[in-house]
């Protein structure tokens, strides 16, 4: 998008499987109409969910992206920023609010920023599960050994997982991805 | 709650951003902006995917089948489970204590909460768009693997 004016037409061709998928759910709907209750106000939930983590993550992300310059952010989370930068990879991840998938955007900023590779996915994986107030929330529910314990592998877990992608994925790969995470914003 | 600290957080941000500088912040505004509309139609996409797999995955049919001694084949299902659903956690942490006292195995519980939080098939496109497919099926694949280990330890440690 170069910041035109969006015609009707690529308004309908960005959002074609959007509407099939539309169409899909409707037909889910009536193909089973003892579960369309269900299946309603499950889609309303999500929605609900998605209306209110989504707004404020954008604008952080975008306040990040103005105001915090590429170097600074280089410096904390770059290449050379060692046990800091994955620190701040963990803080970043455990004081989210919201569903995985709201980390994502936030991962391209801060890659398009010049965070490390590693970096970013202790981020991601410290969104997934190391989430703070779903730790407290857990704790209340499950019972205080059962959310510890699982937090106490966890935190091995993400390095792990971390690792593994780091030295699976060739140079080549973090470059196609870095470059593509600056076309998303 | 944690919707509050967000929000909370953001306006503080937000205000200080005006204060320093008008033009900035409308700047920012419109990047978020931007950024949300790029993603918007793959989220809804999504968002129908979800309402269609947690309506055929309701918690009656969840209980059946990973109560305790359901043991490899109950840990493997409640972790494909976790791994397609996208609960959020204050629905999916009572619902998971309900489920374990009306019968289900702890380890197979932990496999559930871990792969419902690591692991996410449904949200995959989403993923793919801004990792690319090998980095977000590797993720995945990984967070699956490790689901289980995370889970035989929570029920090895509970059982002591």
């Amino acid at each position: 998008m170069d910041g035109g004016k969006m015609t009707f037409r690529s308004l309908l061709k960005k959002y074609r499987a959007t509407l099939v998928m539309m169409v899909l759910f409707l037909a889910f709907l009536l193909l089973f109409p003892s579960k369309a209750g269900r299946a309603e106000k499950s889609l309303l939930d999500q929605l609900k969910t998605m209306l209110l983590v989504m707004p404020p993550i954008f604008v952080l992300l975008g306040l990040l992206d103005v105001w915090v310059p590429r170097e600074m952010l280089i410096r904390y989370m770059g290449k050379g920023s060692g046990v800091k930068g994955t620190a701040l990879g963990i803080v970043l991840g455990a004081v989210a609010a919201g569903p995985l998938y709201g980390a994502f955007p936030v991962a391209a900023v801060l890659m398009d920023k010049g965070a490390s590779f590693m970096n970013v996915l202790v981020f991601i994986g410290a969104w997934s599960t190391l989430k703070i107030p779903m730790f407290l929330f857990e704790m209340q529910s499950l019972g205080a050994r059962f959310a510890v314990e699982r937090f106490l592998v966890d935190v091995p877990g993400i390095f792990l997982i971390a690792f593994i992608l780091n030295k699976l994925l060739t140079v080549e790969d973090v470059e196609k991805i870095y470059s593509a995470s600056h076309d998303a914003k | 709650m944690e919707n509050w600290i967000l929000y909370g957080a953001t306006v503080v941000l937000l205000v200080f951003s005006m204060i320093r500088d008008r033009t900035k912040t409308k700047k920012a505004l419109m990047k978020g902006l931007k950024a949300f509309e790029g993603i918007l139609s793959q989220f809804l996409i999504v968002l129908m995917l979800v309402a269609i797999v947690l309506t055929v995955f309701d918690p009656a049919t969840i209980s059946r089948l990973i109560g305790v001694g359901s043991g490899w084949v109950g840990i493997m299902i409640a972790t494909l489970v976790g791994a397609i659903t996208l609960i959020p956690g204050f629905v999916a942490f009572p619902a998971a204590a309900e489920l374990l006292r009306n019968g289900a195995g702890v380890t197979q519980i932990a496999a559930f909460v871990s792969s419902l939080m690591m692991v996410g098939i449904v949200t995959l496109p989403l993923e793919i768009r801004y990792f690319g497919k090998k980095a977000a099926i590797g993720r995945n694949t990984l967070a699956f693997a490790f689901s289980i280990v995370a889970a035989l330890f929570v029920g090895w440690m509970v059982a002591r």
